[in-house]
C-alpha cells in the first residue's frame, strides 16, 4: 500500500510544525523520517495515522493507494501504530493486548475464539516471545514490550505500519539488536512502513529510504547512500554525521582557508572526520594549519582532536595503519588536507569551486 | 548504623507513635466509643425502639434514597468531567476545573443558601416553580440538589490526577487498533481507573450520607419528610432526647465504619493492582 502526502501543513497556535509537506512513500518500503526534535516528523506520522489532523485549509490530503483517507478517523484507517513508550494496555496480559484489535471488530468481522488464539500465537511466534503470553506488560523488559506492541499493531493486518521513535526508550545494546530485527521482520512481511527517528545511524542502517526533515520542511529524500554521500544541504550533511566546519574567504576566485584570521566566513568548508588527511607539511591543495591536542587510539579508528588557528576543535579519524606510519603526537603542528569536502556560501547555498 | 543511633531513633519513633495514638484516640476512637456507649446506655430495647421509630425510619429511608440517586449521578458527572479535563485540551478547561472544585471551596451552608436564593419562594426561579406547583426548597428535591452539589467534586477530584498521569497513549493505541470511542472507554480507560473510581465513589457515598450543613438549610426540617439521618440526630438532640439521638448517631457511625472497611479493601486491591500492572 503506497502512501501519498499532499500539501500537508500543521500549525499549533503561532508555531508551524509542518509547512506544506508533500511526499510519496512507495508500497512495501521501509521509510525513515529523520530529523531533530521539533522538525515535525512525529506530527507528520500522527497525521498519516489520523491521530492528528492537518490544518483545515482544504489543501492537505493523505492517500493510501490513491484513495483519500483524510476524512476517515484513526479507527477506520487500519494503520498499525507503534508508540515510543509502547502504550501497552497495562491491565491486560500480553495475549489480551495482541488480541485487542481482533476483539473490538464489529460482530460480523470478528474472528472466532479459536481463530483469535491461533492468530495471537502466530504473532507471538513472529516476535519470538511465545512463552510470555500470560505475562503483564510491567513484567517485561523494554525490548520485549516494544516487540509486543509491534505484534499488537500487526494483529489487525494493517495497511501501513507507523512507528514513532520505536527504539527511543531502549538502551543502546537492545536498540541495535531490535533495529536489526525490525529490518529482518520487514523483509519477511513487506508492509509499507514509516518510522520516525532522530538517530541518523538508525535511519541509515534500517531504512530503504530516508526523508530528512528540518523545521517542518523536507530537506532531502533518498536512499541512505544518496543522503549520506550526496547531502542536498548543509543541514543534511551536518545531521547525518560528525562534520568539521572551516570558515574561509574567496581570494582570486579560489577559496582560502588559513584557519587563523578572524575570517568573515563568506564560505564554509564542511569535511567529515574521516575525510581529513593529517600532513606534516602543507600539501598542494587546501592545507589548514592545526595543532594536535589529543589522540585516542582505543576504538576501531584512531580519533585525533586538533585545534585550528582560532582554537576551534577539529576532529579527525584515521585507520590504525595510517596512524602508525604518520607518527602524530600531542602538541605537534600539522596541516589538514580535505579529501572529500563540500563548500557552502553565506546563505547555505552549495558552492562549486575547483579546489 | 550503630546500636546507640538505633536506640535514639527508636525513642523518637516511640514518642511520635505515642503522640499519634493519643491524638487518634482522643479525636476519633473515644468519640466513637461515647456514641456507642450512650446509644446503648438505656439498653438494647430502647436503642431498637429509637431506630425503628417512624420518624427515624423515614430519615434512614430518605438518607439512603438520596444516596442512591446522588452517587450514580455524581459518578457519571465525575467521570465525564475527569475524562474531558484529563484527556483533552480545550478552551474553558481551567474554568471547568475550577467549577469542579467550587463545592469544596464554598461552605456547605452557603451552598444551601444558594439553592434557597435560586428556588425559594422569593428566589429567582421561585415564582416560575410556584406557578407550576413544584416545590424544591423545603422538600426532597432540595435535599437532593444540595447533596448533589456538595458531593460533586469527590469522583472527579479522585480521577483527574490519575487520568492525567496515565496520559492518552493507551487510548490512542486502542483507537488505532480499530476500537470505537465507547470500546476504548470501556475496555481501556475504565479498567485503568477502576480502583480510583471506586475510591471516589466511596468518599462521595460517605459524604452524601453524612452531609449536614447544606441539607440543613434547604430541608426545612419536616419530620418524617425532609429530615435526613444527620438532621434527625440534631432534632432529637435539641429536644434533649439524648439516648434516641445517640442511637441514630450510632447508625451513622455504623455506616461510616462500613465505608471505612470497604475503602480499606479497595485500597488494598488497588495497591495489588499497581504492583502487578502499574508502571507501564
Amino acid at each position: 500500500m503506497s502512501i501519498s502526502i499532499h500539501q500537508v501543513s500543521k500549525t499549533f497556535g503561532a508555531y508551524t510544525a509542518l509547512d506544506d509537506i508533500s511526499l510519496e512513500i512507495p508500497s512495501g518500503e521501509l521509510t525513515a523520517l529523520l530529523g531533530p526534535s521539533g522538525s515535525g516528523k512525529t506530527t507528520l506520522l500522527r497525521i498519516v495515522a489520523g491521530l492528528e489532523t492537518a490544518d483545515p485549509d482544504g489543501s492537505g490530503r493523505i492517500l493510501f493507494d490513491g484513495a483519500p483517507v483524510t476524512e476517515s478517523p484513526v479507527n477506520r484507517r487500519r494503520v498499525g501504530f507503534v508508540f515510543q513508550h509502547y502504550a501497552l494496555f497495562r491491565h491486560m496480559t500480553v495475549f489480551e493486548n495482541i488480541a485487542f484489535g481482533l476483539r473490538v471488530k464489529p460482530r460480523g468481522e470478528r474472528p472466532l475464539r479459536d481463530e483469535i488464539r491461533e492468530r495471537v500465537h502466530a504473532l507471538l511466534k513472529l516476535v519470538q516471545l511465545e512463552q510470555l503470553a500470560q505475562r503483564y506488560p510491567s513484567q517485561l523488559s523494554g525490548g520485549q514490550r516494544q516487540r509486543i506492541a509491534l505484534a499488537r499493531a500487526l494483529a489487525i493486518q494493517p495497511r501501513v505500519l507507523l512507528l514513532d521513535e520505536p527504539f527511543g526508550a531502549l538502551d543502546a545494546q537492545v536498540r541495535t539488536e531490535l533495529r536489526r530485527w525490525l529490518r529482518h521482520l520487514h523483509d519477511t512481511i513487506h508492509v509499507t512502513s514509516i518510522f520516525v527517528t532522530h538517530d541518523q545511524e538508525e535511519a541509515l542502517e534500517v531504512a530503504d529510504r530516508i526523508v530528512v526533515m528540518n523545521k517542518g520542511r523536507i530537506e532531502q529524500t533518498g536512499t541512505p547512500d544518496e543522503v549520506f554521500q550526496n547531502p542536498a544541504s548543509e543541514f543534511v550533511m551536518k545531521f547525518l554525521g560528525d562534520v568539521n566546519v572551516f570558515h574561509g574567504r574567496v581570494h582570486n576566485e579560489r577559496p582560502v582557508f588559513t584557519g587563523d584570521s578572524s575570517e568573515d566566513g563568506s564560505v564554509r568548508l564542511l569535511v567529515r572526520p574521516h575525510d581529513l588527511a593529517v600532513l606534516p607539511q602543507p600539501g598542494p591543495g587546501i592545507s589548514i594549519p592545526a595543532r594536535v591536542y589529543r589522540v585516542m587510539t582505543a576504538g576501531a579508528l584512531v580519533k585525533i582532536e586538533l585545534l585550528d588557528g582560532q582554537n576551534r576543535l577539529v576532529q579527525v579519524q584515521v585507520p590504525h595503519e595510517t596512524y602508525r606510519t604518520a607518527s602524530v603526537h600531542a602538541g605537534q603542528q600539522v596541516y589538514l588536507a580535505p579529501k572529500e569536502s563540500r563548500l557552502y556560501g553565506q546563505s547555505s547555498e552549495r558552492l562549486e569551486y575547483v579546489i | 548504623m550503630n546500636g546507640e543511633e538505633r536506640q535514639a531513633l527508636s525513642w523518637g519513633n516511640l514518642a511520635l507513635s505515642v503522640t499519634a495514638v493519643a491524638i487518634v484516640g482522643t479525636v476519633i476512637v473515644l468519640p466513637l466509643l461515647v456514641v456507642l456507649k450512650e446509644a446503648f446506655a438505656a439498653g438494647f430495647g430502647v436503642w431498637a425502639a429509637s431506630v425503628t421509630d417512624p420518624d427515624a425510619r423515614a430519615a434512614v429511608a430518605l438518607t439512603l434514597g438520596v444516596t442512591v440517586v446522588v452517587v450514580p449521578l455524581n459518578t457519571l458527572f465525575g467521570v465525564a468531567a475527569a475524562w474531558a479535563i484529563a484527556k483533552f485540551r480545550f478552551t474553558g478547561r481551567s474554568l471547568l476545573l475550577s467549577l469542579v472544585d467550587l463545592p469544596f471551596a464554598v461552605s456547605p451552608v452557603v451552598a444551601g443558601l444558594i439553592f434557597i436564593l435560586l428556588f425559594g419562594r422569593h428566589g429567582w426561579l421561585g415564582g416560575w416553580l410556584d406557578a407550576r406547583d413544584v416545590q424544591v426548597v423545603f422538600a426532597v428535591p432540595g435535599v437532593l440538589l444540595a447533596t448533589l452539589f456538595v458531593t460533586f467534586p469527590f469522583v472527579a477530584r479522585e480521577l483527574i490526577p490519575l487520568m492525567t498521569e496515565q496520559g492518552t497513549e493507551e487510548e490512542e493505541a486502542a483507537l488505532s487498533l480499530g476500537a470505537t470511542g465507547w470500546q476504548t472507554f470501556r475496555r481501556v480507560t475504565l479498567p485503568n481507573i477502576k480502583w480510583g473510581l471506586l475510591y471516589g465513589i466511596i468518599l462521595c457515598n460517605a459524604r452524601a450520607m453524612g452531609e449536614f450543613g447544606a441539607v440543613s438549610v434547604v430541608s426545612g426540617h419536616i419530620r418524617g419528610e425532609t429530615n435526613t439521618l444527620p438532621l434527625h440526630v440534631e432534632v432529637l438532640y435539641n429536644e434533649y432526647r439524648f439516648t434516641a439521638a445517640f442511637a441514630c448517631a450510632s447508625l451513622l457511625a455504623g455506616l461510616a465504619m462500613v465505608t471505612l472497611i470497604v475503602k480499606t479493601v479497595v485500597e488494598r486491591q488497588a495497591a495489588r493492582q499497581t504492583a502487578r500492572g502499574g508502571e507501564t
